[in-house]
């Protein structure tokens, strides 16, 4: 590695990182490690257990009492602290931070405690009460748009908050007149990219000036800091807004920290002292930002030899709960890109935007991509299959030929080399050898496939495409939204060293490293000479709304503006230099911390003694230099133009290219995916670092792979979030991720500084649909949802064996439970027990402090742990359908701080001999809240031993004394259906296996001894003796023999 | 262990990257907490809370472990090691560090601290550790910028590093 010959420029290689060494130390600066001041208290957030429901009471008196607690918030109080956060389309919503009369998805916060330590506020949690009243929730934005559909905001009329339809070109005659049309309607799941580094917010308020001094670890874009200003009614100089020097991964999901600078903010005010909030992975989990799920109907108008004609897209984009800044722009960020790489000159858009009892969206790396690749690139594949054509040649017949191309709704495309960077990838992917391995594979009977993705990928946002949302009529109201500045500030300092400033508010991709580079060069300086700072400050640097790490817009926009900024300081240096080395400015070289003259090197002054002058010695700087101390450049591309009236949207100023080729096989027995090799190809023009450029594409890819393979942000049918921990949203480890082969093909971008384009987002784009295509290849198949788990292959790969006991949906989280137990006592014992709350009580298990209601009801308190979860319920139970001394119904609900739960269970006697009975029971019960978001996995086990328990201790007083544990519930069977088993026998069943071995809290041996000992711990084992124990397992799961 | 009482506050006392250190904790307060929060060592992320994603991991007496599920308490008389006491000088890396830096096996760095210390232990536990041993070893953390291929490369060179100079 050539990174000390300063000669050779510096950008283009793989320089180590200057960031890396204090954060290979601990040294680094995230949120959670900056110095508070003193007084700062630490705020916790009550949320909703419930996907839909009326907030009747809210009781925070206990909470106000405990010691150690300064305040307590609730929607009431920040209504009137604040106002709502703007929304993104003209309809009658609004769109609070806070749950005010009901809540509408589970986490969304009820009430904020402030207190002296984050301990004791989340002690002053439990002690709030609310009172709901259950709503009927929807959680698919196809049923919310049904007009008997639960509707979430009254105001709006139903749940549909924006409808557009646009036309570009003369779609309905391509559609008439060609050979075919040929369609697809997939459905895009939702998942997050859930950095390791949760939100955090620390506020302060001062009442003297009404200003408000905020630190987050928000990522920008920083039109938000508008949105914050104005939910607090301060002027956007009353909101000081920092970032901390290092960020934990945003991936976008920081954008949407902004809610709660609102909520931390109002709640300083209230405390009268700084506040600090640190969001729990349970909050991110469930309320922090996630991608929208899309519904989509894509229509293509195709020739007999595959030529695309026409698109018709009919999108319905699911925002969740509320329409969230900058929501919908996930909708509209493709919306010049909505053919893809392809040439096509029709094209028809219906863009519709419901709102569901789900977590609002909002930014994730590839904001909008993958959700229109997936069934464009689905719809490639099966326009091949139907014209029995290669999709390579599908591909190849329509891709764009010329550049710069402007697409039909709008974007233009700045440079590439389409048909050249496929050629390449299939030629050093290797592809004519996994052509063969498939051949191979299929002829012994294996299911191997290929898939292909063809994607342009965008970058630097054009901030006006949101307002696409708008009519023409609208838009033109409102004023024009367009380009998309970029700051850059160099100093020099009285010695001459050079320090740098952008407002790029990186989250680990290596921006100060990379502007070292790009400032180097300019002033023949080494990168360790610049020292460049990236926490933002909106008090004192230079920033505009278009400022922040999103639309990875780093590399085109910040480095290309730092480089302008250079370049300018350099020139007024340059003529400094001049008039002391008695040359033309024109004739200086800035080399080796030297300026000299061209012909001459020996004529030379030192960089930083030039640099320094303008301190020093402004009076002998030559006319017409003002200072050479300070350069700041805005910069924003003029090609980014406002939409216009005939709705054409260049929704972005850069468009890279990729195109993917996977090679998938899929495990006969278990459904694994096994992949054989991953190609990606890549055009992002000029690459500044070859190393992180690699890091990106790696780090877009395993998300990709996630997203494509594992995870996902599962909603049970009643609202209720079911994947509140890591074990149950799944990221993939090492174990899963393949390592992808990385190609280039550059072609510089005309429309930038130094000629790239972004490259970060890219394969969030393209890989989960090439992987789909692979094993749609692989298996045949026509419709693929995503995540690709394996219980969702099954079918395709077993004959169905037998009926399964009852038929629902993923994602519902209900249990259903039978068994049976012989006893020796008379019936007419038992029946008396069962009749009798007092024997009762005293046979369920946990319960405590019994109150009778009835002859046939009682409540009572009951303390129950599931797994790791301790939690008191209050209980509510009736019997009912008495038919004396043979069959009773108990009708029950639970509800606690740690969810809600309710069931009925019906239980029979019957009499063996005289003096022996068998009891058995059947019983259903649905669950919600916390525990069915972070025990998923734990409840089956759970309710099984509960009603073990039950049985045990109704069968121990039956007989007249406890007889130790002679009763055995050998003939109970509990079934989750839903979550569990689809999730379960599901997900590839190595990595459930290991994670749930890694999930197993180590504490017995984290605490002395032998913790964590990896290799130890069981994970090697179950990988490594696949597949005989993986398909045992997968059998029992499935409940196949 | 000495009896403890739920609203009182102990001292807890342990040896940290070799220095003898105490504090005052509820026997409920986390070890993480009182890492970073009660003796200021916050080179110790906190990522989950619930023994997943690896990025609390220290060594206790040598060990790797999640100080997201321990109490303070519980470590009381141990010997702690976290991501402050791996380099050998404040101004060099140690052989593993380095190695991340050069084959850029962090981006954000949130998971990296956690990471290096379950490597650190493992590759003195297993200086022969083939890759398969090592990726199942990885599994116990989560890295989402990484994509994992550039900390595998560099586990892998500090493997050949440390062989080739055990002393390093
Ligand atoms: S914070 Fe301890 S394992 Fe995640
Ligand atoms: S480097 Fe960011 S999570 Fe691993």
């Amino acid at each position: 590695m050539d990174t000390e010959s300063p000669q050779a420029p510096w950008l283009g290689r793989s320089i180590p990182r200057t960031e890396d060494a204090a954060l290979l130390t601990g040294r680094g600066r995230y949120f959670d490690d900056q110095a508070v001041p003193t007084n700062t208290l630490h705020a916790a957030i009550l949320r909703s257990p419930h996907g839909h429901a009326s907030i009747t009471a809210v009781d925070t008196g206990k909470a106000a009492a405990l010691a150690g607690v300064t305040a307590v918030l609730t929607g009431a109080d920040i209504q009137a602290l604040t106002t709502s956060l703007v929304v993104g389309v003209k309809a009658p919503i609004q769109c609070w931070p806070i749950a005010t009369d009901r809540v509408r998805y589970v986490g969304e916060p009820v009430a904020i405690v402030v207190a002296k330590d984050r301990y004791i506020a989340e002690d002053a949690l439990d002690l709030i009460e609310v009172t709901y009243a259950p709503l009927p929730a929807v959680i698919d934005p196809k049923a919310a748009l049904e007009p008997d559909a639960p509707i979430l905001h009254p105001g709006l009329n139903g749940n549909l908050a924006s409808d557009r339809s646009f036309r570009y070109g003369d779609p309905e005659t391509a559609f008439a007149t060609a050979a075919h049309t040929i369609s697809i309607e997939t459905t895009y799941p939702r998942n997050a990219c859930t950095p390791i580094e949760t939100y955090g917010v620390l506020a302060e308020y001062d009442p003297g000036t009404d200003a408000y001094d905020v630190m987050a670890n928000f990522q920008g874009p920083f039109s938000i800091h508008a949105v914050i200003a104005r939910a607090l009614k301060v002027p956007g100089n009353r909101l000081r807004l920092k970032t901390p020097a290092e960020s934990g991964g945003s991936f976008g999901v920081k954008q949407g920290v902004f809610p709660y600078i609102v909520l931390i903010a109002a709640a300083a005010k209230v405390a009268n002292c700084p506040v600090k909030w640190v969001e729990d992975r349970l909050e991110h989990l469930a309320a922090s930002a996630c991608a929208t799920n899309r519904v989509t109907t894509l229509k293509a108008a195709v020739t007999n030899a595959g030529k695309i004609l026409a698109l018709d897209w009919d999108q319905i984009e699911d925002c969740g709960a509320h329409l969230r800044a900058p929501e919908p722009a996930t909708l509209y960020r493709m919306h010049g890109n909505m053919t893809g790489a392809y040439d096509i000159r029709h094209l028809a858009i219906r863009n519709r935007v419901v709102l569901t009892n789900k977590m609002p969206t909002g930014l994730n790396r590839g904001f909008g991509g993958p959700q229109i690749y997936f069934p464009l690139e689905r719809l490639i594949q099966r326009i091949a299959k139907h014209l029995s054509l290669d999709p390579l040649d599908v591909i190849r017949r329509n891709l764009i030929q010329t550049f710069p191309y402007r697409t039909v709704s709008g974007a233009l495309l700045d440079s590439g080399d389409y048909g050249t960077s496929l050629a390449k990838a299939l030629d050093q992917g290797g592809h004519a050898e996994l052509l063969k391995r498939r051949d191979q594979a299929r002829s012994e009977g294996r299911f191997y496939g290929i898939g292909y993705a063809a994607v342009v990928e965008p970058s630097v946002s054009n901030m006006g495409y949101i307002t696409a949302v708008l009519t023409p009529a609208e838009r033109a109201k409102a004023g024009p939204k367009n380009g998309a500045q970029a700051t850059a500030t160099i100093s020099l300092d009285p010695v001459g060293a050079v320090s740098v400033h952008v407002s790029s508010v990186p989250q680990g991709q290596g921006h100060r490293t990379v502007l070292s580079q790009v400032v180097a060069d300019v002033f023949g300086l080494r990168p360790g000479d610049i020292r460049v700072v990236t926490d933002l400050d909106t008090a004192k640097d230079a920033w505009s709304i278009a400022s922040g790490n999103y639309a990875s817009r780093f590399a085109p926009a910040v480095a290309g503006t730092t480089h302008l900024a250079a370049t300018r300081l350099r020139d007024k240096l340059a003529r400094i230099a001049a008039a002391q080395l008695n040359i033309p400015a024109e004739d200086t070289i800035f080399a080796n911390g030297k300026i000299h003259a061209r012909s001459n090197p020996d004529n030379a002054v030192s960089f930083s003694r030039i640099a320094a002058a303008s301190h020093w010695a402004p009076g002998t700087l030559p006319a017409g230099v003002d200072q050479a101390i300070r350069e700041t450049v805005f910069w924003t591309p003029p090609e980014l133009t406002a939409p216009n009236e005939a709705d054409e949207v260049n929704s972005s100023l850069c468009h890279g290219f990729i195109f993917d080729i996977c090679a998938v096989e899929v495990d006969r027995v278990t459904g694994e995916l096994q992949f054989d090799r991953y190609v990606t190809m890549h055009d992002c023009g000029r690459v500044l670092h070859p190393g992180m450029v690699a890091g990106q594409i790696t780090g877009g890819f395993a998300h990709a792979f996630g997203a494509a393979t594992l995870e996902e942000h599962s909603y049970g049918d009643d609202g209720s979030f079911q994947a509140g921990t890591l074990a149950d949203y799944l990221i993939p480890t090492a174990m899963e991720v393949p390592e992808p082969i990385i190609l280039h093909h550059e072609t510089l971008s005309p429309f930038t500084p130094l000629g790239s384009k972004g490259v970060g987002e890219g394969n969030c784009m393209s890989t989960p649909v090439c992987i789909a295509n692979a094993v749609a290849d692989a298996l045949g198949l026509t419709d693929i949802t995503l995540p690709i788990l394996p219980s969702r292959l099954t079918e395709h790969l077993h004959p169905p064996e037998r009926t399964p006991i009852r038929h629902v949906k993923t994602g519902e989280r209900t249990l259903f439970g039978e068994g049976s137990t012989t006893v020796d006592a008379p019936r007419e014992k038992i029946w008396a027990m069962l009749l009798d709350p007092a024997e009762l009580a005293a046979i369920i298990p946990g319960a405590h402090s019994i109150e009778k209601t009835s002859e046939t009801a009682f409540r009572a308190q009951v303390t129950l742990g599931i797994g790791p979860v301790k939690g008191t319920y209050r209980a509510a139970i009736d019997l009912s359908d008495l038919r004396p001394p043979e069959s009773v119904t108990l009708t029950g609900s639970a509800t606690g701080a740690l969810g809600f739960g309710q069931g009925s269970g019906r239980v029979t006697l019957t009499e063996v001999t005289p003096g022996r009975t068998t009891i058995a029971y059947q019983y259903e019960a649905e669950i919600g809240g916390k525990i069915a978001s972070i025990g998923g996995r734990l409840l089956d086990g759970a309710a099984r031993m509960i009603i073990g328990q039950f049985f045990a201790a109704l069968a121990a007083r039956a007989v007249g004394a406890r007889k130790g544990l002679w009763w055995a519930p050998t003939t109970a069977k509990v079934t989750t259906v839903g979550a569990t088993i689809a999730r379960a026998t599901a997900v590839n069943v190595t990595t459930v296996m290991a994670r749930l071995v890694r999930a197993t809290p180590r504490r017995t041996g984290a605490a002395k001894g032998g913790p964590d000992k990896p290799g130890h711990d069981g994970v090697g084992d179950v990988v490594q003796e696949k597949p005989g124990i993986l398909a045992r397992l997968l059998r029992r799961l499935l409940g196949t023999k | 262990m000495p009896r403890l009482t739920a609203d009182r506050r102990h001292t807890v006392r342990f040896t940290l990257n070799g220095r003898a250190v105490e504090g005052e904790a509820e026997p409920r307060l986390l070890l993480v907490d009182f890492l970073r929060h009660v003796l200021g060592a916050t080179g110790t992320h906190v990522g989950c809370e619930h023994g997943v994603c690896g990025a609390c991991t220290i060594q206790i007496d040598g060990d790797p472990a999640r100080a997201c599920i321990m109490l303070a308490v519980q470590a009381d008389g141990a010997d702690i090691r976290t991501v402050e006491g791996l380099a050998p000088a404040p101004d060099r890396l140690s052989v593993l560090q380095d190695c991340f830096r050069e084959f850029h096996g962090l981006q954000c760095g949130f998971c990296t601290p956690g990471i290096l210390m379950s490597l650190d232990a493992f590759l003195r536990a297993q200086p022969d550790a083939t890759e398969p041993e090592i990726r199942t070893m990885l599994s116990g953390h989560l890295c989402r910028c990484t994509g994992y291929v550039p900390i595998m490369a560099a586990a892998l060179a500090a493997r050949d590093r440390l062989k080739a100079n055990p002393d390093a």
